[in-house]
Parts: structure tokens; sequence; C-alpha cells
């Protein structure tokens, strides 16, 4: 029952979640090439240097925040509309009547799915990011493709990749477990429901924000 | 046998039971009726350990709920079947899935085995061949009958059903009351139901428990419920204009 669960949630937050982190990943990426390109024009930088801080910008920073902020809008929601739901149906109370360990059962296999999924989604982003970047550098007429790529081959730091990682799971876990508990907890109707979904979103975002600060101080020792 | 003794249970300032002592006898359906607010579905909440009561103890036998073990607690909640007033069936489950769930958490039966029980209560529901449905594409009534189906599947000592009547039609909700009071007498479960349908009070009440502002204010079976003195029992058996009416036809033919 647990596996196929985890299955489920693992579909519903992976695939479900695959059309907005492409298409809102794509236009961060070109956004920061756009905007560097415009800083950077008339500086003695290299133009090389767009493909390295696109590259950094989005494995470092943008495509985890971006896609955990996007998730825990679209997913954090959707987890605390649905264990709400449950609550308020009497689902909760008739899996406990069974014998059910109901935290376990409702929270685990979305915690799972959360923690195994939005890692790959944020590589996926990062890759899409990165991309946008690309288009919209070459697209800008002023820098060939082979001047990207040696910036994106250039200072590669693998560190940055493990930090990307380690925002993922943390992000992962915040979003998912905030929105269960705004979800098992809810009391009242369909108006208390609507609030703790609400609830859900805005405290997953902030406390990833606060997260992301507290990870990049840890890890670069800032 | 289920005790209900001493129960008390406030929520914040609002005290819903006060002092509840009764007996939920074996074998038996046991109703608890009252009007909307008496503390019904509260005491069944505490009875089958949803709730806490703020004082007092419900005794399973010789066991203690409220201070029972984990491990123990899940024994005996593996011995109980509660029928939901909203039926609380999993809408993303087919009935299949909804009966078998219970089956799917604690036994180690094959799948053919476990098929063959969900058949065995859909058909003791007289649901038989709506396996793949979903709870959506049935009726309430049918809904109501698969709650039953899962709250029997594995087999209960004891049976809970929250106003298993709630919303039906008459005719359906007297097939309801006719299945619930079939499945204690065959299976020798103790039933208990939370109830403000008359029909059901004179057709199935075994033993009932009527509440009133959160306290027992009478106790008895089907056959004295009518001739009992007590005027507030008396005020909610014969709330309608209709059965008013009834009551005072037949007093005049007296």
């Amino acid at each position: 029952m647990y596996y196929k669960e985890t299955v489920r949630q693992m579909y519903d937050i992976g695939v479900g979640s695959l059309m907005i982190i492409f298409v809102v990943n794509i236009f961060i990426g070109a956004v920061t090439a756009v905007q560097f390109i415009y800083q950077l024009s008339g500086t003695f930088i290299p133009k090389y240097y767009i493909g390295y801080i696109v590259r950094d910008m989005a494995i470092i920073e943008l495509a985890v925040t971006f896609t955990s902020i996007i998730l825990a809008g679209k997913v954090g929601s959707n987890i605390a509309s649905e264990i709400g739901g449950m609550r308020q149906k009497e689902h909760i109370d008739a899996m406990e009547i069974m014998g059910v360990n109901t935290s376990s059962y409702l929270v685990l296999p979305k915690l799972v799915a959360a923690l195994l999924v939005i890692p790959l989604l944020v590589s996926i982003a990062a890759f899409v990011s990165i991309g946008g970047g690309y288009i919209a550098t070459i697209y800008s007429g002023s820098f060939s493709s082979e001047e990207f790529i040696q910036g994106l081959r250039s200072f590669f730091n693998p560190f940055n990749v493990t930090m990307m990682y380690v925002k993922a799971f943390v992000f992962a876990y915040i979003l998912t477990s905030i929105a269960c508990y705004q979800g098992y907890f809810v009391k009242g109707g369909s108006i208390e429901l609507g609030h703790a979904s609400t609830r859900a979103v805005v405290f997953g975002i902030i406390v990833i924000l606060i997260a992301d600060y507290v990870i990049a101080v840890l890890l670069t020792g800032g | 046998m289920i005790r209900a003794e001493k129960i008390y249970k406030s929520f914040g300032e609002n005290e819903v039971l006060k002092g509840i002592d009764f007996n939920f006898e074996e074998s038996k359906t046991n109703l608890i009726i009252g009007k909307s607010g008496a503390g019904k579905t509260v005491l069944l909440k505490i009875l089958v350990g949803l709730f806490q009561p703020t004082e007092g103890h419900v005794w399973y036998g010789d066991e203690d709920l409220c201070n029972l073990s984990k491990k123990a607690l899940l024994k005996l909640r593996m011995q109980v079947g509660m029928l939901f007033q909203g039926n609380a069936l999993f809408d993303s489950m087919t009935i299949e899935e909804n009966i078998r769930f219970p089956l799917d958490m604690f036994t180690t039966h094959t799948l053919k085995e476990k098929r063959d029980r969900v058949n065995l209560c859909l058909e003791r529901v007289n649901l038989e061949g709506i396996n793949n449905k979903y709870p959506s594409e049935i009726s309430g009534g049918m809904q109501k009958r698969v709650g039953i189906a899962r709250s029997i599947v594995l087999k209960p000592k004891y049976l809970f059903a929250d106003e298993p009547n709630s919303g039906l039609d008459p005719k359906t909700a007297i097939r309801i009351d006719e299945l619930l009071y079939g499945i204690t007498k065959d299976n020798n479960i103790t039933t208990i139901i939370n109830t403000h349908d008359m029909n059901s009070v004179m057709e199935i009440g075994d033993n009932i428990c009527f509440l009133h502002e959160g306290r027992l204010e009478w106790k008895g079976n089907r056959s004295e419920v009518l001739e009992s003195p007590n005027e507030t029992l008396q005020e909610f058996i014969f709330a309608s204009p209709f059965l008013q009416k009834l009551k005072n036809k037949a007093l005049a033919n007296r």
C-alpha cells in the first residue's frame, strides 16, 4: 500500500510539475543571460563569462530556489488540500478506526516521493535554465555558440552541484512537511481548508527562503 | 460488552457530555438517540477512541480503552468496524479497493482470498458486481452499503454506525436498518448506532440510550419507549406534528 501510494505521489509531483518547471526555468535562464549581457557590455570581462555566470546562477541558486518556490505553491497547496479534505470527509478518522497509523500512511509516501522526485526536477530545471540562457545569448546576435559553451566549461566547481542537491533535499522536506502539517490539522469547513492551503504555500515559501540563506552561509562559509 | 463509565467531555468551556454511565450490550443493537447537539457523535467518537474523554473510562470487557498501550489499541481496533455519517469511502479507490483496504493493511491473505472476502461482504449487502466502480458512480444508499461492507470485512466484534440513515429516503433507510440488525444478529456483533431516526428506534432498538443536553436522560428498549413517562423523551419522539396527531388520535380512541 505504501509503495503504491509513493509511486502515485511521485507521478503527481514529478510528471505533474514538469511543464511548469520547464516553462519557468527556460525564461529564468534567458532573463539571466540577457541581464548579464546588458551589465557586462562595455566592460573588459570576456564574453564567454556569460555561459559561466548563467551556469552557476542556475546551479547554485535560481533553478533550485525557483523550482522549490513553484512547487511550494503547486504541490504544497495540493497536499494541504488533499489531506485537509480527507480530514473533513472523515477519511482520516476511518483509517484510524481501522488501526492505520494515519500520519505515517498519509505523510510518509508524500515525503519520500518529494525527496526522490524534487531533486530530479531541480536537475532538469538547471539544464533547462542553462538551455534558456544559451538560446537568449545566441539570439542576441553578439555572441557565438562556442563562446557560450566555452563559458559553460570554464571554472566548473563540482561542489556547486552538491550544494544544489543539498538545497533540493532540504527544500523538498520543508515544502512537503509544512503542507502535510497544515492539511492534517485542519479544523472546520471549506473556508478553513482554503486558509490551510494558503498557509502551506506562504509558510513554505518563507521557510524555504530562510533555509536558502542558512545553507548558503553554512556551505560557502559566508 | 462496552461500558461507558462517568464520561465527561469538554471542548474549551463547552461541556458536551456530563457524566454518561451506560452499558452497551453484547450481540444487540444499541442505539444512542437524542436531538442534534445532545452529544451523540461525541459519545460515539469517545467510544471508538477518536476522542479522549475529559474524565471517565470506556471499558471493552475488562480493558480500559483510555489506558491501552499502542499495541493493545491496535489489536482492539482490528475488532472494530465503523460506518461513518458521510461513508468516508476513499474517492481515488474502486469499491473493491475500498473494501479490501483493511485486508491489505492488516492481513497476509493472497489477492484471491481477499477478493473472495470482498465479494462475500458485497453479497451480504446485496451489491454484487460493482467491484470496479468508483464511489462517485454509485448512489448514496449504495455508498452506505459499501461502507457497511468495508466495516465488516475484518469480521469485527464491535460495529459502530454514525447516523446511518441520514440523507436517505425512508425505504432505503429501512433497508440499512434491516441490514445492520441482520449483521448484528447473524454474527453476534455488539452494534452501537447513533441516530435520531424514530423508525430505527422502534424497529431495531434493543438497548437505547437517550441523551439530552449532554446527560443520560433515559434508558430502555424499543418496547418501553412509547410507554415511558419521561416528558423529554416523549417530546423528542413526538416532535413531528404528524406523529403528534397520530398520538392524539390514538389517545382519543382509547
